[in-house]
């Protein structure tokens, strides 16, 4: 099972560094973050941190958008583009489960996104540390904003696939795939606020919003970051959310988030007749 | 028969998508070594039956064992091998590592992959991308994959397109040495070719049945197609060599007449007898084109 699962994740991972998109999305992390940590080191004096604290706060913002949108763009094409190139056939009439493959994959892909997450987000460290110095605190947020992002994309990537076996095309997966971006990343947190703004202040607000934040795995990861950092959590601003959930339930759903999209795709994808 | 002789068993399958019936009563059984060919036209039937060997798609009845084990469980995937018609590999990986993974996925050690490639004559490009290949050295890396291991039943869905005559050469010999390993082999074809002609047993599908299966032989003596003799008359004399011998006028001055195995000495004795009139006489024994069209259900053109 190893060995298949290896050989899987050996090919796939070798595609993506042909079709440059390992490249490609580590210099677009690493300018994103660059830009966005240079471009927000004016309030640095007068909130009394260092400038990789606040950096970390601006790329906390960007990896909520930046990195489920690279693992949607690398799983979108893993089971429609194969199913419609014809390779996927060949490859299941192998003593291969389809389980078998979806992990190989993923492990591919989470590689590729793990390395574009931490030289992006970790180059920008290292400038904002040269330009501003940091502290161990604003070290250690760092280091907990790359692997939560990465935790991150491991959710997109498993709900890429579920897009993905779902569709019959590669065109049909990349519109579901931008559907669930949109849905998730940018909807999701405008038709919470609606609901917050008609609550005003009341029992929802105290009591559900929290939870409906931590059930959303891009929210789940801004709470994380935010409400493990309390410097972190006083330049973003988003301190009060945090404080009313008990310190398990945004790091469970962002740990629980991949497990159960890789179940649901693997799923989806036994239904597949290629 | 039992498990043991056959490689591959298929009974009674049907198959209806919606209220289509696709494939009806089926059934077909394949020995170690023995080579099928499995003829039919575009539609019969043929992708569908194979589809559901493999285990990619379920039979609406009856049954299939691969080696003794059901289509699509682990045993029956390793005993089979697949070369799809049209076989497609991922474009940016070179030949040498889509083998090696299909090994991998097989069991079997990377270290068969560079004797394979030799065997298939793509030694040389091996480390290419397999977006540089040319059809037919797709085609050849989909055979070297299919050699992977010792499989025990082998499905080659339109082996032989777009393969030039020496490859074609070479793919005789791929198969008439899988067949001597005692792998079982069936062949997909939309045509009676040279290739089909020389398996053991030759399995004709129409409309989703099995319309024939026997040896090329018997089933050329039971088809007992005519052999057509084609008379070119002196100017003139066309009419008076119909008359004589009957049969159908094609143009100005030739004859067609149909003649069985017994009759065909005694119609030249004839032709001879009629001296002048006749400049030229050929004759045309059916092809195995005729042979395929007429268990076809559809007459010789």
């Amino acid at each position: 099972m190893i060995t298949r699962i290896m050989a899987i994740a050996a090919t796939e991972f070798r595609i993506q560094t042909r079709n440059r998109w390992l490249a490609s999305a580590t210099v677009l992390m690493t300018l994103f973050a660059l830009a966005l940590t240079f471009a927000g080191s004016a309030p640095t004096g007068s909130l009394g941190v260092d400038l990789l604290t606040v950096s970390v706060a601006s790329m906390t913002t960007l990896a909520v958008y930046l990195a489920p949108f690279l693992a949607l763009m690398i799983a979108f094409d893993a089971i429609a583009g194969e199913a419609e190139r014809g390779t996927l056939g060949l490859t299941l009439t192998y003593p291969l489960s389809r389980g078998e493959m979806l992990l190989g994959k993923f492990a591919a892909h989470l590689a590729v996104l793990a390395i574009a997450i931490a030289l992006g987000l970790g180059s920008a460290g290292v400038a904002a540390w040269l330009a501003g110095g940091a502290g161990p605190a604003s070290v250690q947020a760092l280091a907990r904003l790359i692997a939560t992002a990465i935790l991150l994309g491991a959710c997109f990537l498993a709900l890429g696939y579920v897009a993905s076996a779902l569709s019959g095309s590669g065109a049909g997966a990349a519109g579901l795939a931008v559907a669930l971006w949109l849905v998730l990343v940018v909807l999701y947190d405008l038709g919470l606020l609606g609901a917050l703004v008609m609550d005003a202040g009341g029992g929802f607000t105290k009591h559900v919003f929290p939870w409906l934040l931590a059930l959303n795995p891009a929210d789940a990861f801004r709470l994380w970051n935010v409400s493990a950092a309390q410097e972190v959590a006083l330049v973003s601003g988003m301190a009060g959310a945090g404080e009313a959930l008990p310190g398990w339930a945004a790091p469970l759903s962002l740990l629980l988030w991949p497990v159960l999209a890789l179940a649901l795709a693997r799923t989806v994808f036994e239904r597949v007749e290629p | 028969m039992t498990d043991r002789d056959t490689a591959l068993a298929i009974a009674g399958l049907d198959k209806s998508f919606g209220r289509t019936q696709v494939l009806g009563g089926i059934t077909l059984n394949v020995a170690p070594g023995e080579r099928v060919a499995l003829l039919g036209h575009n539609g019969a039937g043929k992708s569908t039956l194979i589809k559901m060997i493999l285990g990619l798609i379920r039979p609406g009845a009856g049954s299939i064992r691969v080696a003794g084990n059901a289509p699509g469980s682990a045993a029956a995937r390793a005993a089979t091998a697949y070369l799809p018609e049209q076989v497609a590999f991922h474009r940016s990986l070179t030949g040498r590592e889509q083998l090696t993974m299909f090994a991998r996925l097989a069991g079997e050690h990377p270290k068969t992959v560079a004797p394979l490639l030799e065997r298939v004559g793509l030694a040389l490009a091996a480390d290419g991308r397999i977006g540089t290949y040319s059809k037919g050295m797709r085609q050849r890396l989909g055979l070297a994959q299919a050699l992977l291991g010792r499989r025990r039943v082998a499905l080659l869905d339109e082996p032989t397109s777009g393969l030039d005559p020496i490859s074609r050469h070479d793919l005789y010999a791929v198969i008439d040495e899988m067949a001597a390993n005692g792998t079982a082999l069936l062949i997909a074809s939309h045509a009676l070719t040279e290739l089909e002609a020389r398996t053991d047993r030759i399995a004709i599908m129409a409309k989703g049945r099995l319309v024939a299966d026997d040896s090329l032989g018997n089933l050329a003596r039971a088809a007992a197609l005519p052999t057509r003799i084609r008379l070119t008359a002196r100017e003139g004399a066309a009419e008076a060599v119909q008359a004589e011998l009957g049969g159908r006028r094609v143009n100005g001055r030739a004859v067609e007449l149909d003649c069985t195995t017994e009759q065909k000495m005694a119609q030249l004795a004839r032709i001879s007898g009629l001296g002048e009139a006749v400049r030229d006489v050929e004759m045309v024994p059916p092809s195995l084109e005729d042979l395929y069209r007429h268990y076809c259900g559809e007459n010789r053109q």
